[in-house]
């Protein structure tokens, strides 16, 4: 069958699926504990304690095979050798210790994480600073946004036309290398100019994620009380002043917002470095690495401890999250 | 929003051409794989795609007619014709006989072949070669000529890609993923969120923050564990681990609480006087679900669908882990990152393929970029 035609054919039995389930078992609970007849007090008790269940059910068995049990699941599993089959404790967390390329990725993560939610917050406050104080700002928004939709293979792609680096007798068909000759440099094959290869990296995730901040920021910014800007104005505070004193403080909350979801995304950062590098030229990163451990090398002990590591690094930010979560809720 | 303060004409222009500035920066990559996708190969591999509006100098070269086939004119025999294919026209700006030296005579200047006929091409592409005996010959001599051309406009990449480079096929696949990976999660997420939003139990607030916590568990952590698990019961039913279902699953159990999230934050939302009419009149939790939770709540499942679907058509781990690497089976992220393996220098097939990835996510971004926003705002704006 074409897979398309099934994929059509999976939506509609899904969908019947689904509302048979619900409303079978609805129907089911309503059946077993009739809210009339002598226990009719009762029953409606014990109806509304079961029902929640049931609507809670297909979500928490999903999200426990597909979330829960891999984490506790890949705790055992690290500490396996590379067949699964044998208890090896913490041999693999001492091999990634004494391992140069995990700490490159270690070391490389660790720039990824104070170089990109800096810049790209920092370029969202300035675009949406900017963005809503013309009268063409909708459009403007709209195309800083884009990147955002675009797939981080496809950025990869795009980007490295513009990297793109041709022998210095030749035409240099990418935007860098020609705008450096056009300025009298010579041209570089950015992909693997140790270090600044990270950079370059850097900025695709940096030019696909300003445009969220832009458009959090920018919301943050609109609810801002007029008041506070306009007493700021009477006591003769210019434009910037206003920006960085009055405004900037007000919203430091949802720039703490933004800076954690880019830095979670950044944590997880694997289609840039394995489209652009693999890993290659002193660019490897945790998320790739993993990657390479289990399907390439076949070692899933190995591949589990890194995997660990980044759920190590995400728990600050769990925390802060659920704390956050339920102060809203009480 | 502005203050009194930004109404000086100068910092309206400095505010101006900064956002320019930073619209054009933002939007140059795109453009550029877009523009290059519609230029010829050799174009795009001999200058910068900014130049694809501007005419560019070829150098070409086209074969006279043989000497046998020259006809007399007075005392003379003459070989004419035109240098450009039937059809076509443009103007020479430079001439030559030997490859070495292609551009030796200006358009009208007479130069002596190696078989003494003389060669002179006109501007407009016309030639005469003249012999003052009769030559002998059955090949032409060729003629090698530098002409301006206009820039051109192709389509011949999209038919190389899509017909040849297995990308129509992926383009499918990619489909076949992100319809089902969208629309589970949200009927099994709306129910959750419901419960989670509006009925009364114990454990109900863990519950909510679990799901905050499942938020940014990394999905690497679930890939070794799944695979297993996937091995394991592809052997008990006698299928391959690795097939559509699963990838359908695995992105709804990605997507799920998120999905739980956006909706339960939103269902919480509406106003209670209405849920709580509607339990007065007797009407039960399913039917208040289904009646009026579900259709005052579509900006949110607008919002979540949007998301998923742009997440399961740009992703490429989860194809990579549990799709098999066959044609029937590899999504157009994969087959992007195999051809940027293969075909690593060919421009024209990679700013194609780039572009057609690319297109669906773009037109789903631009019409319904409101209720992306308006997700965005909902999962991310907490506290302030």
């Amino acid at each position: 069958m074409n897979p398309i035609v099934l994929a059509l054919l999976t939506v509609v039995l899904g969908v019947i699926a689904c509302a048979a389930y619900f409303f079978g078992s609805n129907w089911l609970l309503d059946r077993a504990l009739p809210d009339e007849g002598p226990n009719a007090g009762r029953n409606i008790n014990r109806a509304n304690a079961i029902r929640p269940w049931l609507f809670l059910f297909p979500a928490i068995a999903i999200l426990g095979l597909y979330l829960v049990y891999p984490v506790f699941n890949s705790i055992w599993l690290s500490m396996m050798d590379r067949s699964r089959e044998n208890f090896v404790g913490l041999d693999n967390y001492r091999w990634m210790i004494a391992d140069d390329k995990f700490r490159e990725s270690l070391f490389n993560n660790a720039m990824w994480l104070i170089i990109v939610p800096a810049a790209s917050t920092f370029l969202g406050l300035v675009a949406a600073g900017l963005t809503d104080r013309i009268w063409w700002g909708n459009i403007a928004k709209s195309l800083i946004f884009m990147p955002m939709a675009i797939s981080f293979v496809g950025a990869s792609v795009i980007w490295k036309f513009i990297y793109d680096y041709r022998g210095e007798d030749q035409t240099q068909i990418g935007l860098l290398n020609s705008i450096v000759t056009g300025l009298g440099g010579d041209p570089q094959a950015w992909i693997t100019l140790p270090f600044w290869n990270d950079i370059f990296l850097m900025v695709i995730l940096i030019w696909i994620q300003t445009g969220f901040a832009m458009v959090i920021l920018s919301a943050a910014l609109r609810g801002i009380p007029e008041e506070t800007v306009e007493a700021a104005v009477l006591d003769g505070a210019g434009p910037l002043t206003v920006f960085f004193r009055i405004k900037i403080p007000q919203i430091a909350g949802t720039i703490a917002v933004v800076w954690t979801t880019i830095t979670i995304l950044v944590l997880k950062v694997f289609d840039i470095v394995f489209a652009m590098t693999n890993g290659e030229w002193g660019t490897q990163v945790l998320a790739n690495y993993m990657y390479r451990m289990t399907f390439i090398d076949g070692h899933d002990g190995r591949g589990s401890a890194i995997a660990l590591t980044i759920m190590v690094l995400v728990i600050p930010i769990m925390v802060w999250n659920i704390r956050n979560a339920m102060k809203e809720n009480s | 929003m502005e203050g009194s303060a930004g109404k000086s004409p100068a910092l309206i222009w400095v505010v101006n051409l900064s956002a320019i500035l930073l619209v054009v920066l933002w939007t140059i990559p795109t453009f550029g794989i877009f523009v290059s996708s519609f230029r010829d190969r050799d174009a795009i591999s001999t200058s910068g795609w900014w130049t694809a509006l501007s005419a560019s100098e070829q150098s070409l070269v086209a074969r006279a007619g043989a000497p046998d086939d020259a006809v007399p004119v007075g005392s003379e025999w003459v070989i004419s014709g035109s240098v450009f294919d039937e059809g076509m026209s443009g103007e020479v700006t430079a001439f030559g006989s030997r490859a070495q030296d292609p551009t030796s005579n200006e358009p009208g200047e007479p130069l002596v072949l190696r078989d003494d006929g003389v060669l002179q091409v006109a501007e407009d592409g016309t030639y005469t070669i003249t012999y003052a005996e009769q030559p002998e010959g059955r090949r032409g001599a060729r003629i090698f000529y530098t002409t301006e051309v206009a820039p051109e406009i192709t389509l011949d990449n999209y038919r190389t890609v899509l017909g040849s480079e297995g990308v129509a096929q992926s383009f499918l696949n990619s489909l076949t993923v992100s319809i089902p990976a969208t629309i589970i999660p949200i009927l099994i997420a709306a129910f959750a969120a419901y419960a989670l939003a509006w009925m009364e139990f114990p454990g109900r607030v863990m519950l909510v923050a679990l799901i905050v916590g499942l938020l940014v568990v990394p999905l690497q952590l679930s890939l070794i564990p799944l695979l297993k698990f996937y091995g394991v019961v592809g052997e008990a039913f006698g299928v391959s681990a690795k097939g559509y279902v699963g990838i359908w699953l695995a992105h709804t159990g990605f997507g799920l609480p998120l999905a739980v999230y956006l909706l339960r934050n939103y269902m919480a939302g509406l106003p209670r006087e209405v849920i709580e009419s509607a339990r007065v009149d007797g009407a039960t939790d399913f039917g208040i679900f289904m009646r009026i939770v579900l259709p005052l709540s579509f900006p949110a499942l607008a919002s979540f669908a949007i998301f998923q679907f742009l997440w399961t058509w740009n992703d490429l781990l989860i194809a990579k882990v549990f799709l098999g690497q066959s044609d029937n089976q590899m999504v157009l992220t994969g087959r992007l990152v195999e051809l940027l393996g293969s075909r690593g220098g060919d421009w024209e097939i990679l700013t194609t393929s780039a572009f057609i990835t690319i297109i669906v996510p773009l037109i789903v971004f631009f019409s319904m970029q409101k209720y992306l926003v308006r997700g965005l705002l909902a999962g991310s704006v907490k506290g302030g």
